[in-house]
């Protein structure tokens, strides 16, 4: 659809009401109710078993570590932990279910009552959160076909490796009163979400492979109104898109509501390549869920002096890494927000961990990566360079053994094969050339191949000397020194700069 | 020994004979398989004779009997295994057309202890559809027959089961009680069959009807077989997160206890609710004698008031169904077992759904549709809700009878086998077979069913209930009442 | 409160208001339509002909009808303190430890199915998504 409407004025009439409900894969080695392998991308089918194929017979044994996760993650949000609670089965027909229904918790969430504080442009906007809960997560389904997509494919094929993966729901309430800044607030509260996640250590939160999959609630009413009928955008799979599926959604109800027409609770799809949403199954067809509790499983009471022991023993989370980082390392005001806005506060702060320089680490996050992520449209935090990653860089920066350049294009290779830095310096040969043989000769066969540079040089222009850097760094693949490069060139050109 | 002897000897006795030598335990499988191959023509005990796997499980015993191993108490005795347990590498289909010829990748855990302990598992056992049923006949597979009379049902669902070891082809069989289908079966065929306590024995394999209420059990012509089964299959599992971590029951000490015939100092209460009208009067003639015999045992015998045992069939006919309608929604064409419709024009759904109406028999469609309706907003409060605190009801009323008896008794069945087809028709004269046994599996205790005795030819059964984790008093006083009667031998194909 | 034997009207069956003659007695809301049914066998994925409309419509409302007799226990004193029992055993925090076992092989994981397709299950064209 077409936005007719603007922004700024819709928000001058109305005032958005947004929710989110936030999908997270816990990083157990082992799935939810059975032993089975969670590595990403294993080969279809490989990594199931009686338990997690449905297979008659098959029984669930809850995962003890997704347990602790997911009440460590409740107390990271400030939630009240149940002393008993159960699973429950959600029961409805769908081929990536091996077992038609899904083991989850209904009206014992795991943890209930948190809040999140997020800041936007300098305010602080608390979400509350609702229920933080454990469940499976289902397989995958492939469309085969002319279109590759759900409708008007001919037949599917089902990948259950993903099947009874342990995936935490969080639930926030409804969070009024943000304004404009809905839009913001929404994808600030998913950044701080990924943050805490991932200083938990309870996922690796990669948006672009699942681990971290969002829905978006919004509705609309005028100022005074009682809140409107809410849609369910899903489909929203990256911080830039929380941001985005907000805003047209507001957008396309702002336009409905001016003409009159009523909003239909429903579940939409929000569309990467055209920014909007589109209509789903329509909820007055939802299915009818028949929960239940799960008769195979046991209830969870967690004892308090375990839920305390966990509580003790949270790490720093976001917003204490962020004043330290502050107060300690001394990065200014401006330097927060910046690193704030391109969100990779996080990786500094853990890129400093692994042993950078505050300044080295600000600078990659800042700059060569954060180019690389916009490039690829993705969140710096979902690149396949890690804090640990960047932070060896600088350290093989600083011992000489590579070049800013060098590695660069180590970023290049993590970036293309997800090997690590070590991995792709062997593989790729990429080390700084120190064999003082080699550069000579290069620099002898560069000024031989540029006589008028080189006659310009000697002539005491010497930034044309740059011409021939880029002669010899170009021969040695770019793994010289350029600066020793440059040296060599002066001196057998009679230039020397002092 | 001739294989008339050796089908006729006990669990226990084959068991003792093989470790000792004066039998192989491929003779002893052998004779089993004639057996079979003899009767089961008529009886239709048998959905799959594994005769391949059966003699070599037995070679595996012979050989390791002559390489001096230790064998365990039932080591070379044959076994029927109900269809509901899964077998890796043999068929299971639980008496339904969605499930065959699957053949399953995993062994039950029941299945794994069994071969662990050197019994020979001969085959699976026919069964009401996913142990729907009190006759075999909602099997898909045709239904079995009751060697008493063969135009009679062997009681269900766990029919095949109790035919086969009530016509002498196995010692021993697996039954799964959900409602009673291990000690209605039993009771119309004159065996023995033990439900244990709920968790008792690993579910991990038993494919799920309603998993709140299943459990596996043995079926034996004697309770000593029936005790030493017992503790050959209970135990922890950790695959079963409702499997009880403690020690198993000392079913088979307390089965040799019994049989030296003494119940001085027992209290044994006669539950009001599960007599009377409605009941066959043959049933209740057996059941008062056998009353009056465990009196004579020493026994003191109190009558004791379970007043909401009442509500026990209509809490068991929602609760079932409930449980089943989520736990088979799993058969659905598209890992294992039959599709059908898959013309490259049906869409998925319908396929599920052509599947489902063409694999499912008429009553696991009844009781799905129940389940789905009991379960759906707006009824779930007053069905299911309803019919759990009904169990914690059910539960209480136990508690209160155990206070002032050791162990409560009733008929295992207001009736004697009924004919073939005479109830097929009518869904709640099936549900009633369940009557007596349904409060102990809505309580999770522990019952046996004894024969006591016939009632027009046929036999009848005596359903002794222990509390919780009490297992072996049901097997204490099962002996002592079982030595003290004369053994019941089906006639109609003993001679065959 | 009655027992087991009061309200058997056709004297044969004991416990539960059987008889077809007397579909709703002991329950009184239990009446059942064959659209019902036939929403219920569509929730259920089974694609029930007219015939089985009919005689399923027919035996629900009688079994229907018998089982709602559970809710005569909410009516009775102190029901509301009455908790559920989903196990006849209560037992709670029943878990594994995070480590992974074998899986099956791929072959067996396939054997049984109706269609395959590179390494994953084959089904029939989608229509919609249902969640």
């Amino acid at each position: 659809m077409t936005a007719t409407l603007s922004y700024a004025d819709v928000i001058s009439r109305y005032e958005p009401v947004i929710g989110l409900e936030t999908h997270v894969e816990l990083g157990t080695a082992s799935k939810m109710f059975c032993g089975c392998a969670t590595e990403f991308g294993a080969e279809p089918n490989t990594q199931t078993c009686p338990v997690c194929l449905g297979l008659p017979g098959a029984l669930p044994v809850a995962n003890e570590k997704a347990i602790e996760s997911t009440i460590r993650i409740g107390l990271a949000l400030n939630c009240s932990i149940a002393t008993w609670c159960r699973f429950a089965r959600k029961n409805y027909f769908y081929p990536d279910m091996p077992k038609n229904f899904q083991t989850s918790q209904y009206d014992e969430p795991l943890c209930v009552d948190g809040y999140l504080d997020v800041e936007v442009d300098g305010q602080t906007v608390r979400v509350g959160i609702e229920r933080v809960h454990i469940e499976e997560d289902t397989g995958k389904n492939t469309h085969v076909g002319t279109s590759g997509r759900i409708h008007g494919a001919d037949y599917s094929l089902v990948d259950y490796n993903r099947a009874g993966i342990p995936l935490v729901e969080i639930v926030t309430k409804p969070v009024p009163g943000t304004g404009a800044l809905a839009p913001e607030v929404a994808r600030a509260y998913v950044t701080e979400l990924r943050d805490i996640l991932r200083a938990l250590g309870v996922s690796d939160v990669r948006m672009e492979q699942g681990s971290l999959r969002c829905d978006v609630n919004t509705s609309l009413n005028r100022p005074g109104e009682e809140w409107g009928t809410r849609t369910e955008t899903k489909n929203v799979n990256s911080l830039r898109s929380v941001e985005r599926a907000v805003r047209s959604e507001i957008l396309r109800q702002a336009e409905l509501l001016d003409a009159g027409e009523r909003i239909h609770q429903e579940t939409r799809h929000f569309s990467e390549t055209t920014g909007d949403t589109r209509p789903g199954r329509s909820k007055e067809e939802a299915t009818d869920y028949r929960y239940f509790p799960e008769p195979d499983l046991v209830p969870i009471a967690p004892d308090p002096a375990w839920v305390e022991a966990l509580r003790a023993e949270l790490p720093e989370l976001p917003a204490a890494r962020r004043a330290r980082l502050r107060d300690e390392l001394g990065v200014s005001a401006e330097d927060m927000v910046q690193m704030s806005n391109a969100g990779v506060v996080e990786l500094v702060g853990e890129t400093v961990e692994a042993g950078a320089p505050i300044g080295e680490a600000r600078n990659w996050w800042l700059g060569y990566l954060a180019q690389k992520a916009n490039e690829r449209e993705t969140d710096p935090a979902d690149l396949a360079v890690t804090p640990a990653h960047v932070a060896r860089l600088v350290e093989l920066v600083a011992d000489g053994s590579l070049t800013t350049a060098l590695a660069r294009q180590v970023v290049d290779g993590i970036l293309e094969t997800g090997a690590d830095v070590d991995t792709v310096v062997a593989e790729r040969g990429l080390q700084v050339v120190s064999d003082t043989g080699a550069l000579e000769k290069a620099a002898d066969d560069a000024i031989a191949a540029n006589p008028d540079v080189a006659e310009k040089v000697r002539g005491g222009k010497l930034p044309a000397v740059g011409a021939l850097v880029g002669a010899v760094m170009k021969a040695t693949r770019g793994q010289a020194d350029a600066a020793a490069v440059r040296e060599i060139l002066l001196r057998k050109l009679g230039a020397g700069q002092d | 020994m001739a294989d008339t002897d050796l089908i006729a000897m006990t669990a226990a006795q084959l068991a003792q004979a093989v470790a000792a030598g004066e039998v192989s335990a491929v003779e002893v499988t052998e004779a089993h398989l004639a057996r079979i191959t003899a009767v089961d023509t008529a009886v239709h005990a048998f959905l799959h004779v594994d005769t391949e796997g059966a003699l070599a499980a037995a070679r595996a015993v012979d050989a390791r009997r002559a390489a001096g191993d230790r064998l365990g108490p039932l080591a070379g005795v044959p076994l029927a295994m109900k269809d509901v347990v899964v077998t890796q590498g043999l068929p299971t289909t639980a008496g339904s057309k969605i499930l065959e010829n699957w053949v399953p990748p995993y062994d039950a855990t029941i299945s794994r202890r069994i071969k662990d302990a050197g019994i020979v598992m001969l085959g699976k056992t026919n069964m009401d559809e996913f142990a729907m049923g009190s006759s075999t006949e909602n099997s898909a597979y045709g239904p079995s027959s009751n060697p008493w009379d063969l135009d009679r049902v062997p009681g269900g669902s766990s029919g095949g089961s109790s035919a086969a070891v009530a016509a002498y082809e196995a010692p021993l069989a697996i039954g799964t009680d959900t409602g009673g289908s291990i000690r209605q079966p039993a009771a119309v065929t004159g065996i023995v069959g033990h439900k244990p306590t709920y968790g008792a024995v690993s579910r991990y394999g038993l494919i799920a009807f309603s998993s709140s209420l299943d459990q596996a059990g043995p079926l034996a012509r004697t309770v000593l077989d029936a005790a030493l089964l017992h503790e050959a299959i209970a135990g922890h599992d950790p695959c079963d997160s409702t499997s009880l971590d403690v020690p198993v029951a000392p079913a088979v000490a307390a089965a040799r206890e019994g049989a030296a015939g003494d119940l001085a100092g027992l209290r044994v209460g006669v539950v009001k609710e599960l007599q009377g009208e409605g009941y066959q009067a043959g049933v209740l003639a057996a059941f008062d004698a056998a009353v009056e015999k465990l009196r004579e045992l020493g026994a003191e015998v109190v009558e004791v008031s379970c007043p909401n045992f009442t509500y026990a069939l209509p809490a068991y006919y929602l609760i079932a169904p409930s449980e089943c309608s989520s736990n088979l929604a799993r058969f659905d064409s598209v890992r294992y077992g039959l599709r059908v419709g898959d013309d490259g024009a049906n869409s998925l759904e319908d396929v599920m759904s052509l599947t489902r109406e063409a694999g499912f028999g008429a009553e696991v469609k009844r009781r799905m549709m129940i389940g789905t309706y009991a379960l759906s907003s707006g009824y779930y409060d007053a069905y299911y809700g309803q019919a759990q605190k009904v169990r914690t009801l059910i539960a209480r009323d136990f508690t209160g009878a155990f206070e002032r008896a050791d162990v409560l008794v009733s008929p295992s069945s207001p009736f004697v086998a009924f004919a073939k087809g005479e109830r097929v028709d009518d869904p709640m004269a099936m549900y009633v077979n369940d009557l007596c046994t349904l409060p102990a599996s809505l309580a999770g205790t522990p019952a046996i069913s004894v024969p006591c005795g016939l009632s027009e030819g046929l036999p009848v059964g005596l359903q002794i209930m222990a509390p919780t984790l009490a297992d072996e008093r049901c097997y204490r006083v099962a002996a002592a009442y079982e030595a003290a009667v004369e053994t019941l031998v089906a006639p109609e194909v003993l001679s065959r | 409160m009655s027992d087991a034997t009061s309200d058997a009207s056709s004297g044969a069956v004991p416990g539960a208001s059987s008889s077809t003659t007397d579909p709703a007695a002991g329950a009184g809301n239990a009446r059942i339509s064959r659209a019902e049914v036939a929403h219920l066998a569509r929730l259920a994925r089974l694609a029930v002909n007219e015939q089985e409309l009919d005689l399923f419509a027919g035996q629900l409302d009688v079994i229907l009808g018998a089982v709602a007799r559970v809710g005569e226990v909410a009516a009775g004193e102190g029901a509301e303190d009455i908790p559920p029992t989903t196990h006849a055993v209560s037992m709670t925090n029943v878990y594994r430890a995070d480590q992974v076992t074998p899986s099956l092989p791929r072959d067996a994981v396939l054997a049984g199915a109706p269609d395959v397709e590179d390494g994953k299950f084959r089904v029939p064209r989608i229509l919609a998504e249902e969640a």
